[in-house]
């Protein structure tokens, strides 16, 4: 190695060490991992970034790779909840890291000795690159043990995705993930996007949760200028939000009746679901609420009067309630639930688990009540934890949440009427259909919020109101790494439900 | 309460469609219409997929297959564009999916010749039918639709339609997503393990023409390419009244939508 190159792998080494030893003593003092990602700098070289949940804050640490370097030391052996993000590091930038126990790809697995990457933040890419299958593992671990694989065409209407199930039998042992099938490049295609347009990219990254992902995205645009959202589109973003909230948990109820093939309780909460996806279409023209975030505030008022939404309101509550007290006492469905799955309170708290996976284990931030965004400042939720960490205590969490997503709506609903029908959604940024204004626009910025799954991030670098960067973090791809550790002690037969009790996307995972 | 009276209490709640005219199915929004005689160049920058094009006469075109349903055309240009109401977006070619339709333009006979194919296809499908879903790299909200199919409201089991696990049963091989290379091989041993006749239908923009996606390192842009697509449905994601009607134009249980110039 030239002495050159020597000097830049010690310069990487030292940037990195120091951003490991700040990501150690915060962690000390109780903040939160909450995800290590990276970009190219425009000079040659990458930043990585470590995001840590501080009290009131989302920190962004850094450390710079000089141009060249294609290595530094590995955060994983100190911080193990830093794995699959390394891993998803080394896919995009063929970056290694040193001392990491198990390198395989997770997002994409390209050739290891290809030095063609896609290198978010880098312009330019090669229009395609295909994945190499050959470069996955294939593990055989044990006397005596099968492996199934199960996908990534799944035996029901799922998304793709494949898991390794080694299984002696019926226990389970262990599993692994395969979520790259499904990978469409996004943090790529958000290059070049203007500012205004790119909310409609984050809309579908993860598709059940538009809502949470167009405001994480909004929210960091808005960091970087001085505007303020009108009240009228604070409370209608808060509407969208709670309404894919009570949907998503729905959803939920559904896949868990559906695996302990309980067809009633599973055709009454998909009909409740059913009316939650009309409603926000009938607000805003489409079921996933999509087009009502932008920049600046919401793109409209509801279309439904006051009226007419409580009214629906009430009665998809009464018709929810009903249905889930007779769920929660039947035996065979509880019995299924009760101890499956378990993530005990310390991993979930070391790992940084987040929204209902985490609260159920006694940790996990909400951002709602922890940094106060948009009309949560006014309404804030009620706080729900609870100890057990089993299938049990995840849905016990969403109902919870689901009660307490009606009361925001109505209250929503309530101070929404008062503002009358000429409030201002937006602040006025000009531009046709709302998707102007914010040329020139210059900086970088951290936006979140909080999705059914749990907290969102959006690291985002603009240019002269175009995306050079933008990196989204959903929620699903922090909780799904905890996915293998709580299958201890169950058996085959248990693998949907805590599947289901996890609700994550993978189109969140991989994006 | 005893669970069967739960679901009895409420009555009837499935849709009688496509033999009785649902409110839902024919005022939701399923695509973005050309008014008759729109024509402004610069109307073609209000779509972020490029979905807005000209037709041979010069006049506005738009490419339902593109079409995201983000609502910017209308909002922006409502002298031009406008919301369609109903549901029956699918079509059997892809050409058929840009509006409005020209009809100088289309191949009579051939249209009628890939009808015919495929109906003489799906002759023995036409009372019970089993389709198998696969996920080529979609948003997540696809599957939520397709799922809905089974809820009360759809209930297509009324209708002899069900979803199966295995592509030996399956009849109907129905796609979502943008067409992820890493998907390409599933999807291709799935086809391959169908036995025939099969169908194969593209749901969701995504599917026909990669949406937002496209372009990117990781996707073909659609999987029109992939396998051989009969029927197409547009939205981002269709809706299931879409999905249904998609379905069902497959089976030659509705038939195929001939428009005139101007109408959706």
């Amino acid at each position: 190695m030239s002495a050159a190159a020597a000097t830049a792998r010690g310069e990487a080494g030292r940037a990195v060490g120091r951003l490991t030893a700040d990501l150690l003593a915060r962690l000390r003092r109780g903040q939160r991992f909450a995800g290590l990602v990276a970009g190219a700098l425009p000079a040659g070289g990458v930043r990585l970034s470590a995001l840590v949940g501080a009290p009131g804050s989302l920190d962004v640490l850094d450390a710079e790779l000089p141009a060249g370097v294609a290595s530094y030391p590995s955060i994983t052996p100190v911080v193990p909840a830093a794995l699959w993000y390394e891993r998803e590091i080394h896919d995009l930038f063929g970056l290694v890291p040193v001392g990491q126990p198990r390198l395989n790809p997770l997002v994409w697995p390209l050739p290891h000795d290809t030095a063609t990457r896609p290198v978010p933040g880098r312009p330019g890419c090669p229009p395609r690159l295909e994945p190499d299958h050959r470069e996955i593992p294939a593990y055989v671990a044990g006397h005596g043990l099968f492996t199934i694989p199960h996908g990534p065409v799944r035996s029901g209407v799922f998304e793709s995705v494949e898991y390794l199930v080694e299984t002696p039998g019926e226990d389970i042992p262990h599993v692994h993930i395969r979520p790259y099938y499904k990978h469409r490049g996004l943090e790529k295609r958000f290059e070049g996007m203007s500012a205004a347009a790119g909310v409609l990219l984050a809309e579908r990254v993860e598709g059940i949760a538009s809502v949470a992902h167009a405001l994480a995205y909004a929210h960091a645009l808005e960091s970087l200028t001085d505007v303020q959202v009108p009240l009228a589109g604070q409370l209608v973003r808060l509407l969208h939000a709670e309404l894919e909230r009570v949907g998503n948990h729905l959803d939920v109820a559904v896949r868990l009746a559906e695996a302990a093939g309980l067809a009633v309780a599973q055709a009454r909460f998909a009909l409740h679901k059913e009316r939650v996806l009309r409603l926000a279409g009938a607000c805003a023209g489409s079921r996933f609420g999509r087009g009502v975030v932008i920049a600046g505030g919401t793109a409209a008022l509801p279309r439904l009067g006051r009226d007419d939404l409580l009214r629906d309101l009430d009665r998809i509550q009464r018709g929810v309630r009903g249905d889930r007290r007779a769920l929660m006492v039947t035996a065979s469905f509880l019995d299924r639930l009760r101890g499956t799955g378990p993530l005990t309170p310390e991993r979930a708290r070391l790992h940084g688990a987040l929204g209902p996976v985490g609260r159920a284990s006694g940790a996990g931030d909400d951002v709602r009540t922890d940094r106060p965004y948009d009309a949560y400042r006014r309404l804030p939720p009620t706080s729900v934890r609870q100890e057990q960490g089993d299938a049990l205590a995840r849905l016990n969490v969403r109902w919870a949440e689901v009660d307490d997503s009606f009361r925001l709506l109505r209250e929503a609903v309530a101070q929404l009427s008062t503002l009358g029908a000429d409030a201002l959604s937006r602040v006025p940024l000009g531009g046709p259909g709302g998707l102007g204004g914010l040329e020139g626009l210059d900086g970088r910025a951290v936006g979140s919020a909080e999705a059914p799954q749990g907290e969102v991030l959006y690291l985002v670098e603009v240019r002269g109101g175009q995306l050079s960067r933008c990196k989204p973090r959903s929620a699903s791809l922090h909780n799904l790494h905890l996915f293998p550790p709580v299958f201890t002690g169950d058996i085959l037969t248990d693998f949907p439900f805590i599947e289901a009790s996890f609700g994550c996307s993978i189109a969140g995972v991989v994006s | 309460m005893p669970w069967v009276l739960r679901g009895l209490r409420e009555g009837v709640v499935t849709t009688g469609w496509p033999r009785r005219p649902d409110a839902y199915a024919d005022s939701w929004p399923g695509g973005v219409d050309v008014l008759p005689g729109a024509a402004d160049p610069a109307a073609e920058r209000l779509c972020p997929t490029g979905a807005i094009g000209r037709d041979a006469d010069g006049g506005l075109a738009l490419d339902r297959g593109r079409c995201i349903l983000c609502g910017a055309c209308v909002r922006a240009r409502p002298d031009l564009f406008a919301w369609a109401a109903g549901a029956q977006t699918a079509r059997l070619s892809r050409e058929a999916l840009v509006v409005p339709a020209a009809p100088d333009d289309t191949d009579e006979a051939a249209v009628e010749r890939m009808r015919a194919e495929l109906a003489a296809r799906v002759r023995a499908l036409r009372r019970s039918v089993h389709i198998r879903h696969v996920d080529t790299g979609s948003d997540g909200s696809e599957e939520w639709e397709i799922h809905a199919l089974l809820n009360p409201v759809y209930d297509i089991g009324r209708l002899g339609i069900f979803f199966t696990a295995s592509p030996r049963h399956a009849d109907i091989l129905l796609v979502t997503g943008a067409g992820g290379h890493g998907m390409a091989g599933p999807l291709r041993r799935t086809l391959e393990a169908m036995p025939a006749p099969t169908v194969v239908i593209a749901a969701g923009t995504d599917a026909i023409s990669g949406g937002l996606t496209a372009p990117t390192y990781a996707v073909a842009g659609g999987v029109g390419g992939l396998v051989p697509v009969d029927v197409w449905v547009p939205g981002s994601p269709p809706s299931p009244f879409s999905l249904l009607h998609a379905i069902l134009l497959a089976l030659g249980r509705v038939g195929p939508h001939r428009p005139e110039r101007g109408s959706p």
